[in-house]
């Protein structure tokens, strides 16, 4: 009896244990739940500005509105002049070089490679009106553009090439009237279309994410939660939470999945035990550019041909730019799985004039820094934007060209298509010293993805990363990984071990068969 | 000889051999798929059910070790070697001639000189390697930022190979024991005793080495009825 006790004991003990742990828990996380019911909820403007006297009239000049706007409230001007959006540079600390004001006028990027000299083009995306052709923007505060990231109507527009005016048709009463809280076409107006087109810089914000499908976007689908970007990027006084490190350098001021969602959200122990060497995006977001593809790489080096003395554009089989005289070869990629890098919040750059050591090895123009035995550091997905761009061999730096310029004979590729005025004038504008000769060198942008979210039904399935060979992190060597790493030693010798085994019975066992088999006969004779 | 129908393996040493058995050979599978030398549930599912049978055979353990201090069935594993040499001639020679097994079974001592010691060694190595490490495994926490240094393990790496390792060496043992089971009086008898719980031995009142005599052995038949 007592043993039947102990094996029932034994048995009862085994059976809750292999229920209570395999039984998926059917409820929903409480934390996901209350964050639906929080953003279920959209918020409601709490006055109608088309019914104040003072923006009921015409105005003249986009001006006249920001000083509407500023009449009432009269302290934000303070706040966005204070802005990268409106300085396009931030204050950030770089390890090795020190607190450095990181931005657009020092940064260069493998894509248009950089403003300087090309401001009065760029400044469509720029927060304000009136930049000239060097980038020196109005102190004036009336040149601040609220609407462009306040307009609720989705009629404003800025003009190309007019250094950050509208366009002049717009009706800007009716749009002074209807102005509010900043919706996804607001930022993606300048977000999506980073590097002169859809989708060429991000590849996780482009153009379908204004009204983006839960199967695009977990967070902003239109047919799901419909959030909008600064549901997350949630401001304070003008100050945005969240950047990219394509022009940011530390570890603050980053709007993370965590701040919602918690360091600990799935039921699953072993899940939650990744959240410290993994982050959020590297398994739920699987592939990047789901609806339109990125640009992947671009070279330079070919820009400047010419077909009857005229510039031309050829496409790819997506309908995307493969060729343009003006910029070079391009390759687009649609529905592209990340490559995966080991960051812990800090960057360093390559700023203008820096020189280059060694021109054999990609040029990473933002290196993310991290390791695994690193505490800080996570995995993340990033899109890596690879070049061929414009080089001075004698001085070791990157050229910043003249791109854009009104007229011919201005030294701008982009009209006149010779690489040594391009260069010679754009290294002027920079005050940074040209040979006169151009190479072009093989560059690399690191872009962590962190939109395009999936459903948790299409995350990241385990055996993806967790296989001896092709795994999504194949290329992060520094640590062991189950189900994919194994001592070639350990693994030899046991093999080997469990052949002699086998081999030992089988030999041990025949010969027992035979000798019984021929004692046998012999018996029978 | 004389021989009798006696109770070898007990009820609760029957049901702990087996489920043990189904276990490790559980855990082997899911073991090698989760190692990434073969892919059948998939990795996700080969975790969940490695660290179930995992836990259900950690318990086990538990109550073995319970079950074999309190009934002193664990002298049984007390290596000798007193008839190794013996033993080692049987295996090599003996048994192709057909001779007969040179250490004899009883209850009080039913395991073999060279039994004893591959029990004991997988008691006291292969055991305990595999258990600690997969307790390691199971439990292991990446070094926290703010935690104390001292506690942190640097890697997986040293924990994922001793279990590797500790899994190798168990499943070489299944292989020879499985062949192993055939070296009895017959081809079946040793697997049926496991079964039973009875076997056919010699009858004789005390042990070979001079021990205590054997107290009554129970019989199948009273057992039965």
């Amino acid at each position: 009896m007592k043993k039947i006790v102990l094996i029932l004991a034994f048995l009862g003990l085994a059976i809750l244990l292999a229920a209570g742990s395999l039984l998926r828990k059917e409820s929903e996380a409480t934390t996901l739940m209350k964050l639906k019911e929080r953003y279920a909820k959209k918020p409601v403007p709490s006055v109608n500005h088309a019914a104040f006297p003072s923006l009921q009239k015409v105005f003249a000049s986009p001006q006249q509105v920001t000083a509407a706007c500023i009449a009432c409230h009269n302290q934000r001007h303070t706040e966005i002049m204070e802005s990268n959006h409106w300085n396009w540079e931030r204050e950030e600390y770089i390890a090795g070089r020190g607190v450095v004001y990181l931005g657009k006028k020092n940064a260069i990027n493998n894509f248009c490679i950089g403003t300087r000299g090309n401001e009065r083009s760029c400044a469509k995306c720029h927060i304000g009106y009136g930049m000239d052709a060097q980038g020196e923007v109005y102190t004036d505060s009336t040149n601040i553009d609220c609407l462009v990231c306040h307009d609720n109507t989705d009629t404003y527009a800025k003009a190309p090439e007019k250094g950050g005016a509208p366009i002049p048709t717009l009706d800007l009463r009716a749009i002074a009237g209807h102005i509010g809280r900043p919706r996804r076409s607001n930022c993606g107006v300048c977000h999506f279309f980073g590097g002169g087109g859809n989708n060429v810089k991000h590849g996780d914000l482009e153009m379908s994410m204004f009204e983006p499908a839960a199967a695009t976007d977990i967070h902003m689908g239109t047919d799901g939660m419909n959030m909008v970007c600064v549901d997350c990027h949630q401001t304070e006084r003008h100050v945005i939470a969240g950047k990219l490190y394509s022009l940011a350098s530390t570890n603050q001021h980053r709007a993370t999945c965590e701040q919602c969602h918690t360091e600990t959200p799935h039921t699953d122990d072993i899940l939650n035990e990744h959240t410290r060497k993994v982050a959020c995006q590297s398994c739920h977001i699987p592939t990047y550019a789901k609806d339109n593809a990125t640009k992947m790489f671009w070279d330079w080096s070919t820009a400047g041909r010419l077909r009857n003395g005229e510039p031309f554009v050829e496409e790819d089989t997506m309908g995307n730019h493969a060729y343009m005289s003006i910029k070079g070869t391009f390759q687009w990629a649609k529905d592209v799985t990340p490559e995966y890098v080991w960051f812990n919040g800090t960057a360093s750059h390559y700023l203008l004039g820096d020189k280059v050591g060694d021109t054999t090895q990609t040029l990473v123009l933002n290196p993310l820094r991290g390791s695994y035995a690193d505490v800080a550091s996570k995995i993340i997905p990033v899109k890596v934007h690879r070049a061929r761009q414009p080089f001075d061999p004698v001085n070791r730096i990157l050229i910043q060209p003249k791109l854009y310029a009104d007229a011919k004979g201005e030294g701008a590729f982009w009209l006149d298509f010779d690489w040594s005025t391009a260069a010679a004038t754009g290294m002027k504008d920079v005050n940074l010293p040209f040979s006169g000769k151009t190479t072009f060198i093989t560059t690399a942008m690191n872009w962590p993805v962190n939109h395009m979210v999936a459903s948790k039904q299409e995350t990241v399935p385990c055996g993806e990363c967790h296989t001896r060979t092709n795994g999504r992190l194949a290329g992060l060597t520094d640590f062991y990984m189950p189900g994919r790493d194994y001592s070639p030693l350990v693994d030899t010798g046991g093999t080997w071990l469990l052949l002699l085994t086998v081999a030992g019975a089988v030999i041990h066992g025949s010969i027992r068969v035979i000798l019984a088999r021929k004692a046998h006969r012999r018996g029978d004779a | 000889m004389s021989t009798r129908s006696v109770v070898v393996y007990k009820a609760f040493e029957r049901f702990w051999h087996w489920l043990q058995a189904v276990l490790i050979f559980f855990l082997g599978f899911t073991g090698f798929e989760i190692h990434g030398t073969y892919a059948f549930f998939g990795f996700r599912d080969a975790v969940r059910y490695h660290n179930v049978a995992a836990i259900m055979l950690l318990l086990l353990i538990v109550f073995a070790v319970f079950w074999h201090l309190t009934t002193g069935e664990w002298r049984q594993y007390v290596p000798t070697l007193t008839n190794i040499r013996s033993q080692l001639n049987y295996y090599l020679f003996g048994i192709f001639r057909n001779a007969p097994h040179p250490t004899r079974k009883t209850v009080l001592s039913k395991l073999n000189p060279l039994q004893k010691i591959t029990y004991f060694g997988l008691k006291v190595l292969v055991i305990p390697i595999i258990v600690t490490s997969g307790l390691l495994y199971m439990l292991y926490r990446y070094p926290q930022q703010y935690g104390i240094a001292g506690l942190n393990i640097e890697s997986l790496e040293v924990i994922a190979i001793a279990h590797t390792i500790g899994a190798f060496l168990l499943v070489s043992f299944v292989v020879g024991h499985l062949y192993l089971i055939t070296t009895g009086e017959t081809v079946t008898s040793n697997l049926k005793a496991m079964l039973t719980g009875v076997e056919d031995l010699a009858d004789h009142g005390t042990e070979p080495d001079g021990g205590a005599p054997a107290p009554d052995p129970v019989i199948a038949q009273e057992k039965a009825s």
